[in-house]
């Protein structure tokens, strides 16, 4: 263990810290944007669309994120028909393919958190509200949907650290990002203590920081009084 | 597309046999480090029950990835340093060993909530009927705790199988290298990666299955 190569170590994978932030932000917001409509589906009384939407997150969530993310960035240039459509510009990326297999990855974990609060939520709620005469849209936004959000707003602050952690896997398919800077700086100096304590730190920096930025919203959203 | 899988298929179904015993090996070295980090979080000393709060916080804020470059590339120097020539650690042995850091510290947690809300009254109970503090936990308290625990270690068995799928960065020849290597000489990575995520969905699907079968004869009253 040498003190002097902490520096080096630090500017090696500072510029993959932003690319590992952009990584985490994009394709967390792409799973929350997800996720409640592949939730509402989960929820569907229509069998046609419940049930390719369970299928999905079962797939999704019983397969490793890593083969998820070589099948859409290798197996899917392998398609002529994505290659001509007009998907291919993001699909040809690396970094676009890992933030749209991160994001989708996401929303299947996300659905079913979303769904399973929703069936928690008392009958008395919706009774309430069909009672007030709200249309069912009114009933979403204003009834169900706050009361959902306000209880697993945990879980989606460990989603956040899961899809950061989930970011890393982008090093496999060529995007450099803070893990795959590391490695490179180990392979070119020969000390992974250093560059791995560096990288560890700033992840380990960085899920503190989403944490307390959830606990902070968690206490702006809370009930008083509770 | 179909005869690339097939002729690959011993390959694969090796790999296959890699990523359970991988899976496997972290999950029971897991389980056994965190069956004595669990009590001991619960009723050790403050400071022991600090170390393992520290342990647990830190394996959950890193990404697996970094923790098995961590011990891989970590490993090599530190045996060589040890050793004092040049060791190159072995890819099962490092994917293991970093797989089942990451499960212990999850597996702790899993255990220790389990354990904490066993009331204090089946202790007290276990105790008042004369039981010495070990018979007292191994027949009263240790079965309600692991009822408690079994979901948990279920859906932690099902992340550290998928999660073995990371240990193919560092070469070690479990399903995904093996698909990786059978899509790169074939150049056909659609039919082998879809087939990769077949058989993670089959284990996985039956791994469910019979977690669930087992919940329920454990637990015939929550029918």
């Amino acid at each position: 263990m040498s003190i002097e190569l902490f520096g080096p170590a630090f500017l090696a994978i500072k510029n993959g810290f932003l690319l590992t932030l952009m990584i985490t932000l994009a394709s967390f917001a792409l799973g929350q944007l997800l996720a409640l409509p592949l939730a509402l589906a989960l929820l569907s009384r229509k069998r046609w669309i419940r049930h390719p939407a369970a299928t999905y997150t079962f797939l999704v969530r019983g397969s490793p994120l890593l083969v998820q993310l070589f099948l859409v960035y290798y197996g899917l240039g392998q398609v002529e028909a994505v290659r001509d459509s007009f998907l291919w510009p993001v699909l040809r990326s690396a970094l676009s393919c890992a933030i749209l297999t991160i994001g989708l990855n996401s929303a299947a974990y996300m659905a079913e958190l979303l769904a399973g609060a929703m069936r928690q939520l008392p009958e008395g709620q919706t009774e309430a509200g069909q009672a007030l005469g709200l249309r069912r849209s009114t009933m979403l936004l204003k009834i169900v949907l706050p009361q959902v959000y306000r209880a697993i707003l945990p879980a989606i602050s460990n989603e956040l650290i899961l899809v950061m952690k989930g970011s890393t896997l982008a090093s496999a398919v060529t995007v450099l990002e803070m893990t795959a800077a590391a490695k490179a700086f180990v392979t070119r100096t020969y000390a992974p203590f250093e560059t791995f304590l560096v990288a560890g730190a700033a992840y380990l920096l960085l899920g503190a920081m989403f944490g307390r930025l959830f606990r902070s919203i968690e206490a702006r959203v809370a009930i008083p009084s509770r | 597309m179909i005869e690339a899988v097939v002729q690959y298929s011993p390959q694969l179904l090796h790999g296959l046999g890699l990523t359970l015993v991988v899976a496997l090996g972290s999950f029971v070295v897991g389980f056994l480090v965190a069956v004595v980090l669990a009590p001991a979080a619960v009723y050790g000393r403050p400071a022991v029950q600090k170390l393992i709060a520290g342990y647990v916080g830190l394996i959950r804020g890193l990404p697996e990835l970094l923790v098995i470059f961590l011990v891989f590339y970590g490993g090599t120097v530190f045996l060589t340093w040890l050793v004092g020539d040049y060791v190159e650690v072995n890819a099962l042995t490092a994917g293991i060993v970093a797989l089942s850091a990451v499960s212990s510290a999850y597996l702790t947690e899993i255990l220790r909530g389990a354990l904490v809300s066993v009331s204090e009254g089946q202790w007290e109970a276990a105790l008042g009927l004369g039981l010495r503090r070990w018979r007292a936990f191994r027949l009263v308290v240790l079965p309600q705790m692991m009822i408690r625990a079994l979901p948990g270690l279920g859906n932690q068995w099902l992340v550290i199988l998928k999660e073995s799928a990371l240990v193919s960065v560092v070469g070690l020849e479990e399903l995904m290298r093996k698909s990786v290597v059978a899509a790169g000489a074939t150049h056909q990575p659609l039919a082998f990666y879809l087939t990769a995520a077949a058989l993670y969905v089959m284990v996985t699907g039956v791994s469910t299955l019979l977690i669930n079968a087992y919940r329920l004869r454990l637990t015939p009253h929550t029918r």
